[in-house]
């Protein structure tokens, strides 16, 4: 099966990483690469989102089309990338989530 | 038919459908592949058993009875899907040397990316042979609700590709205390509510019992899984004491204890001390020692109240809840007095103050120590945070001796 996994900021983690001194940001880089590296047969595609205020979100459940400035949901979580994974089952893909080292939370979901 | 007579049929149907239905389901999910559709096949033939049987008289071989009528029903009820159609119409019973399943269906029941409440009532339909009325009625739910959770579950189940096999080795630890914790939650929930006003209501505890002893036949070399079984059951072995006649809670001082179920004591015992040979110790054996302590003194002042507390000490080392620090000064109070109880559970109350046992308690060392006044708000407080039934009145008879 395929599965995407969303990597979700907090705003907590954000200001984290604002915290660190340029080496200690390199090295939670590093790690970020390791783990994508250790995972390369698994994941078929993966990107990194631009930061939250470049969102637009274009809203068309009402009647007139509405252009909103932000992501959609407001909120101190906000998704900042995805890989898509090929994993037998739930219980693997969860597997690979668990080490993933670096924002705290992490959306699985299955692909159709 | 005779009340009594009512009785029995119906007990021998809730232990004919939880000793197969398992293990039919899983069967069926191997024939099926398809975890789903063997769990709503299965659940006909449930539902047809409950109908049929009471007037029909149990099957000779009812594991046959059930598979061949979830058989029948499935083909028609999948006719649409031609290949689980070919499969079923194949299957013959007995399904020969065939391993138990079951385990398989219960880590798949029970996994944490669903709810819990879905993974109870999943487990109790799937493993235990339950109806969905059946879980509604035991929980005080719309039975709309509980099938709503099913029905989810079990899509979340299919799409997001949740495995229907044993967990590997490295998960195999956490997933089994998954499995744990809802079956206490499933005794938890039925203990208090058991025996009493609701002849015919499901025995939830009795299904967390057979829960338990599954795991415990199916995982005999895991201690804590030994400590849950031997912890039920020594609970359960009381049961029959833990009612007056009019249907009111006996605390456990006041219980007759010639009412207790002395052989299963025993047999509680012995398993406790299996678990404790596998030097593994853990919060259920702990618990269950605890109550092994009770349930073999003699009187309510025969009872080892020295050894409860370190008991309760080595609990705290590994879970250091509020709920296990309100039982230790419980046992504090016979080995210290009041006064040290009441101290203790002052520094609880930040954490405990919405919970009824912990004003009950306060209540009970209160009057021990002739603050009558003190007692008499703390058991209204008590009164006021409990909805089930035998313990209001308990609390409610309190309070007008006062």
């Amino acid at each position: 099966m395929k599965y995407v996994l969303m990597f979700v900021e907090t705003e907590e983690y954000a200001k984290e990483l604002a915290a660190m001194s340029d080496g200690e940001r390199q090295a939670a880089y590093e790690q970020v690469a390791e783990w994508f590296s250790r995972h390369a047969a698994q994941i078929t595609h993966h990107a990194h989102l631009q930061p939250a205020h470049t969102a637009t979100t274009l809203r068309m459940d009402g009647t007139e089309p509405l252009l909103t400035d932000g992501p959609f949901v407001e909120g101190k979580e906000v998704v900042s990338g995805y890989a898509e994974l090929e994993a037998a089952d739930l219980d693997e893909a969860l597997a690979v989530a668990r080490t993933w080292p670096a924002c705290p939370v992490v959306e699985i979901r299955p692909l159709d | 038919m005779d009340p009594a007579h009512g009785d029995r049929v119906h007990a021998e149907l809730t232990r004919v459908l939880r000793e197969h239905a398992g293990r039919l389901t899983a069967s069926l999910i191997r024939t099926l592949g398809d975890f789903s559709a063997a769990e709503d096949v299965m659940q006909d033939a449930v539902e047809t058993a409950l109908k049929r049987w009471p007037a029909e008289g149990i099957p000779d071989h009812p594991d046959a009875w059930l598979l061949t009528t979830a058989r029948r029903r499935g083909i028609d009820l999948l006719r649409r899907r031609a290949n689980y159609r070919e499969k079923l119409a194949r299957l013959q019973w007995p399904v020969p040397g065939e391993p138990d399943d079951r385990l398989k269906l219960i880590f798949t029941c029970c996994h944490p990316a669903l709810p819990v409440p879905a993974q109870v009532a999943l487990t109790l339909r799937t493993v235990c042979g339950l109806t969905t009325g059946q879980i509604a009625a035991a929980f005080l739910v719309p039975e709309t609700t509980v099938a709503q959770r099913i029905t989810r579950a079990k899509r979340k189940i299919t799409d997001a590709g949740i495995p229907y096999r044993i967990p590997p080795d490295d998960e195999l630890h956490e997933r089994v205390n998954q499995v744990l914790a809802v079956v206490y939650l499933l005794f938890n929930e039925g203990y208090l509510t058991s025996g009493g006003d609701r002849p015919h209501a499901r025995d939830l505890a009795g299904d967390a019992g057979f829960l338990a002893e599954s795991l415990a036949w199916l995982m005999p070399r895991r201690p804590e899984v030994l400590g849950l079984a031997a912890l039920i059951r020594l609970h359960r072995a009381r049961t029959a004491a833990r009612f007056d006649a009019a249907g009111g809670l006996v605390l456990l001082r006041d219980q007759d204890r010639a009412r207790w179920d002395h052989g299963a004591i025993e047999d509680a015992v012995r398993l406790l001390e299996r678990a404790a040979a596998l030097r593994r110790p853990g919060p259920y054996q702990l618990q269950a020692a605890i109550v092994a302590c009770h349930a073999e003194a003699p009187t309510w002042d025969d009872t080892d109240w020295t050894q409860i507390l370190v008991l309760y000490d080595m609990l705290l080392g590994m879970t250091r809840t509020p709920v296990v620090r309100l039982h230790r000064a419980i046992a504090l109070r016979y080995v210290r007095g009041p006064e040290a109880a009441l101290d203790e559970l002052a520094t609880l109350a930040p954490d405990l103050d919405g919970h009824h046992l912990y004003h009950a308690t306060r209540a009970e060392l209160l009057r021990d120590l002739g603050r009558r006044r003190e007692a008499h708000a703390a058991d209204r407080r008590a009164l006021a945070l409990t909805d089930n039934p035998a313990q209001q009145a308990l609390l409610a008879d309190r309070l007008t001796w006062a």
